[in-house]
């Protein structure tokens, strides 16, 4: 029940945003402020999200050398940096992690 | 109000629209059945994560939502699916203009397909274009349908295979992984980089915080740090 309470809620706030300005703009503009705050969101919260999902493992920091979600994410760090290439870089993060977690266990 | 005329080459467009968008289907695919994997994993029946790709319609949002789902209450995940969705706010701006001169049917229609990878091809195409009244709606909406299109089987691909592939691989890192590959190409200024660093340091200090709040405290204040040091250009 609660997903699909989610889903509707989640998806007309959704719709709405992406609405907005196109029905509202001979009204009201996006203030430059607000513009540059905007352009920053994606980075803001995928980063966070990331940092959480790399460091964070059941409920504690882990900065240990043992964690391998660290070094699986900096290889796939360098390689979307340097290769922009979505699949490239999600094969190898896994593989980096995979092989990793063989080795240590 | 005129009956407004419609573009001669409606089809035309529609197709040019769709012909447009392919390249970026390609790298929209993995997403969408990364999503559809997480999300069963997250205990989301097969049912609902489907339709929240038609309903949302927004990858981020939905793969945050798998995230989230299992420990955060309802009404702090929309809030979360709102904020990481007001980027929205900024295309629904910048194409506005282009589009004022439609019916509110098309408006209404064309806003439901408004997605990053859409924005995309659409904006540089109307931008081209000499004058913003000259824009074709059919372009949109072949650009958007194409993604749509994509979005929903690559989603179905994903449930299928997350209720068939076994639990040890760790494929929940694919969610970090994929956020990696879309955010790690974009960070091109002092602003966004700030933002980035920041929200990261957050998250790790506050991930004790209950309901996932870190996540929400991170974002905003890395909005903040890369507002303040991204200031001055």
């Amino acid at each position: 029940m609660k997903i699909w309470l989610i889903l509707l809620l989640g998806g007309l706030a959704t719709y709405l945003t992406r609405l907005s300005m196109i029905l509202l703009f001979t009204h009201w503009q996006i203030p430059p402020w607000l513009g540059r705050a905007l352009r920053l969101v994606p980075a803001a919260v995928f980063s966070a999200i990331i940092a959480q999902e790399v460091f964070i493992q059941n409920g504690g920091i882990n900065l240990s050398f043992h964690n391998e979600r660290i070094l699986a994410a900096l290889a796939a760090t360098l390689i979307a940096w340097r290769t922009k290439h979505i699949l490239l870089t999600l094969g190898v993060g896994m593989a980096t992690l995979w092989a990793l977690q063989a080795f240590f266990h | 109000m005129a009956e407004p005329t419609a573009p001669p080459s409606l089809r035309a467009e529609f197709w040019r629209g769709v012909r447009a968008e392919f390249p970026l289907l390609i790298g929209v695919a993995p997403f969408g059945m990364i999503y559809g994997v997480l999300a069963l994993a997250a205990g989301i029946p097969a049912s609902a994560a489907q339709a929240m790709s038609a309903v949302v319609f927004a990858g981020s949002a939905q793969l945050i939502t798998t995230q989230l789902y299992t420990a955060t209450p309802l009404l702090l995940t929309v809030l979360t699916i709102f904020v990481v969705n007001l980027r929205h706010l900024l295309y629904s701006a910048s194409l506005a203009p282009y589009l004022q001169k439609l019916r509110p049917g098309w408006k209404f229609l064309l806003a439901y397909l408004l997605t990053d990878e859409a924005y995309a091809v659409v904006i540089a195409d109307y931008q081209r274009n000499e004058h913003p009244q000259a824009a074709s709606p059919g372009f949109f909406l072949g650009a958007g349908l194409a993604l749509w299109a994509t979005w929903q089987a690559s989603t179905a691909v994903g449930v299928f295979l997350g209720a068939n592939l076994p639990q040890n691989w760790s494929l929940d890192f694919t969610l970090a992984l994929t956020f990696i590959a879309i955010i790690v190409p974009t960070l091109k200024d002092r602003g966004l980089l700030a933002a980035a660093v920041v929200a990261s340091l957050v998250a790790i200090l506050s991930a004790g915080l209950p309901y996932k709040l870190g996540l929400l405290l991170a974002a905003l204040l890395g909005i903040l740090s890369g507002t303040w040091l991204g200031e001055e250009k």
